[in-house]
């Protein structure tokens, strides 16, 4: 399976990364190359096998739904890039 | 004193020949000296250092001493921590100041142990020669032009060129035991589970765990023991009494049940590498262990499994670098749209933006089954593999890597190349079992070869006592690298 011009231009809108025409030939070579590569896996034959999804066979834990955190918002926010009255700021989203 | 034992460490600490200040001081200079040179260390502050050291110097002179003391020691700069910025290697996180210290860091400090720098790594540990840092690359201390391995290429110099006695590091697909390989130094990637991962900056979920790394097996487990334990801030920390991975030290290797699986020692590894390995094996067997030829068939695919899986968490792991909550934002962009877009263009490397879009791919509408899914059922095999294997005998041995350290800029532009490196590393995260590199050797180059030791779940602690036992009888890691003389 590889990808296309087309392809790869939506994959990397899905990822929000933003990839400049210039350089989308040279990442879908190497981003096929890997494809490629793990294309070997449809080769196996998996009927009847479990998906493995975690490495031990445990059970998740619970905890008490207790509040067990204390309020840190200006701790917390104050590495973000633009913050005012305790919010982020992000460029406007409705006119 | 820079060539010293932890254990030597500890003594000369508690009889008082030698202060946390002046030890610190020490290893504080070194990184000075060779920093420049290896590129090791992200961030060091002497004075956070020192204070450090002079506060477990109060507790020295108070009689209230924990494990570690006033031992200095290197954090992979992927730990969160209060004191010194969190990059892990990205200009996403370049400035960025973790607002709490991760679990295993607390555990360091409360065990008295003294921070002397944040090291050097792969971009969010995607990597396998320290080449993909924002921070530059990582150079080994056994040849200048070479790579030291990644992700935890600067944990590793450190440990090497003696820059501090122990580092910390984390583990994925290998990046604690293939740079332990590359430059001769040892380390551990436990059980996953064992170890907290609060605080430890996330790459894939389901295989990350972190590790020590130091110069000889007998150092690793008094680490090991300060970093393992339960942690209820990660859901996936297990719950089992407390273990003494020094324990097993004393190992009686007469009938132990060595798997050595034909895979492993096959065609694409270097003579000089099997060479070195087939030696180390041939010292256990002459003290009374027994050589068990056994087979991992799935070993072929562990890489395409990880490198769907891996990726595919990896691309989920990564969306909170949105530069709306921390973390690099772009200058300029048109929308919100675009603003996610040119952070995260501009605030990861090619490695790590290749790898969430191969992840966003496997993921996305009509591929997750052919791949995701896929990737999941071949992982069990791979587990069941090794069910078998350790039915058979109590611990598998074989080379950690297929070549030794190879030249800055010799796979960075095959993706494919460079994620071979890992085949050896790779299985044992997918199967969640502890495995340990130790120094086994040279070869003709004069470059360290790396054995790796791998054990079914919980089994840390006989691996650390096969280990000791041969360093015991070898002195492969006590040679100091060319590069960085005492």
């Amino acid at each position: 399976m590889s990808l296309t011009r087309d392809q790869i231009r939506r994959v990397a809108q899905l990822a929000r990364i933003a990839l400049p025409a210039q350089e989308a030939d040279v990442v879908l070579e190497r981003l096929n190359r890997v494809l490629s590569m793990i294309d070997q896996l449809q080769a196996v034959d998996t009927e009847g096998i479990e998906p493995m999804s975690h490495a031990l066979d445990v059970v998740q834990p619970l905890r008490p739904d207790a509040v067990t955190e204390t309020d840190q918002r200006a701790a917390l926010q104050a590495g973000a890039p633009a913050v005012e009255d305790g919010l982020y700021l992000v460029p406007k989203v409705i006119e | 004193m820079l060539d010293s034992t932890l254990g030597e460490l500890r003594a000369a600490l508690a009889g008082r020949r030698v202060s946390s200040v002046e030890l610190t001081g020490l290893y504080l200079a070194r990184i000075r000296a060779l920093n420049r040179a290896t590129n090791a260390f992200i961030s060091v502050d002497e004075e956070i250092s020192l204070a450090q050291a002079r506060a477990a110097d109060a507790r020295l002179a108070r009689g209230e001493a924990g494990p570690l003391t006033g031992i200095p020691i290197a954090h992979k700069d992927i730990f969160c921590t209060r004191a010194l910025r969190t990059t892990c290697g990205s200009r996403m996180l370049e400035h960025y100041r973790s607002p709490y210290d991760a679990h295993v860091v607390e555990q360091f400090d409360h065990a008295g142990a003294v921070v002397v720098g944040k090291t050097n790594m792969d971009e969010f540990a995607m990597g396998s020669s320290n080449e993909t840092s924002w921070f530059g690359p990582v150079r080994n201390p056994w040849g200048k032009d070479l790579v030291p391995g990644g992700s935890s290429g600067g944990s590793a110099v450190a440990v090497a060129a003696r820059m501090a006695p122990a580092a910390t590091g984390t583990d994925t697909g290998g990046s604690i035991r293939q740079p332990a390989a590359l430059t001769g130094v040892c380390g551990l990637k436990p059980t996953y589970g064992v170890v907290s991962r609060y605080g430890m900056i996330a790459f894939a979920s389901s295989l990350d765990q972190a590790g020590p790394m130091a110069r000889s097996a007998a150092d690793l487990a008094p680490l090991l023991n300060v970093m393992a334990g339960h942690d209820p801030r990660d859901s996936t920390s297990l719950e089992r009494p407390r273990e003494d991975y020094a324990r097993e030290l004393g190992l009686a290797l007469r009938g132990l049940r060595i798997g050595l699986p034909r895979e492993y020692f096959g065609e694409g590894t270097d003579p000089g590498v099997l060479a070195a390995v087939r030696a180390a094996i041939a010292w256990y067997e002459a003290q009374g262990a027994r050589t068990v030829p056994l087979e991992l068939p799935n070993t072929a695919l562990a890489v395409a499994v990880y490198y769907v899986l891996a990726p595919a968490e990896a691309s989920s792991n990564l969306s909170r670098y949105d530069g709306v909550r921390y973390g690099h934002r772009a200058q300029q962009y048109a929308d919100l749209l675009d603003m996610y877009c040119r952070t995260r263009a501009e605030g990861f490397g090619a490695e790590v933006q290749r790898r969430v879009l191969v992840g966003t791919y496997v993921l996305s509408h009509g591929y997750y089954d052919a791949y995701y899914l896929k990737a999941q059922k071949v992982r069990r095999l791979i587990a069941r593999d090794f069910a078998a294997a350790f039915a058979q005998c109590d611990l598998i041995m074989g080379p950690t890597t297929p070549s030794t350290a190879f030249a800055i800029g010799a796979k960075t532009d095959d993706p494919v190349q460079m994620y071979l490196n890992d085949i050896f590393t790779i299985p044992a995260p997918l199967a969640g079992l502890p495995a340990l590199s130790i120094p086994c050797g040279f070869d003709a180059r004069g470059l360290p070869v790396g054995l790796q030791l791998m054990g079914p779940h919980f089994s840390e602690a006989r691996l650390l006592g096969a280990a000791h036992r041969y360093q015991q009888a070898t002195d492969w890691h006590r040679r100091v690298p060319s590069e960085t003389p005492l």
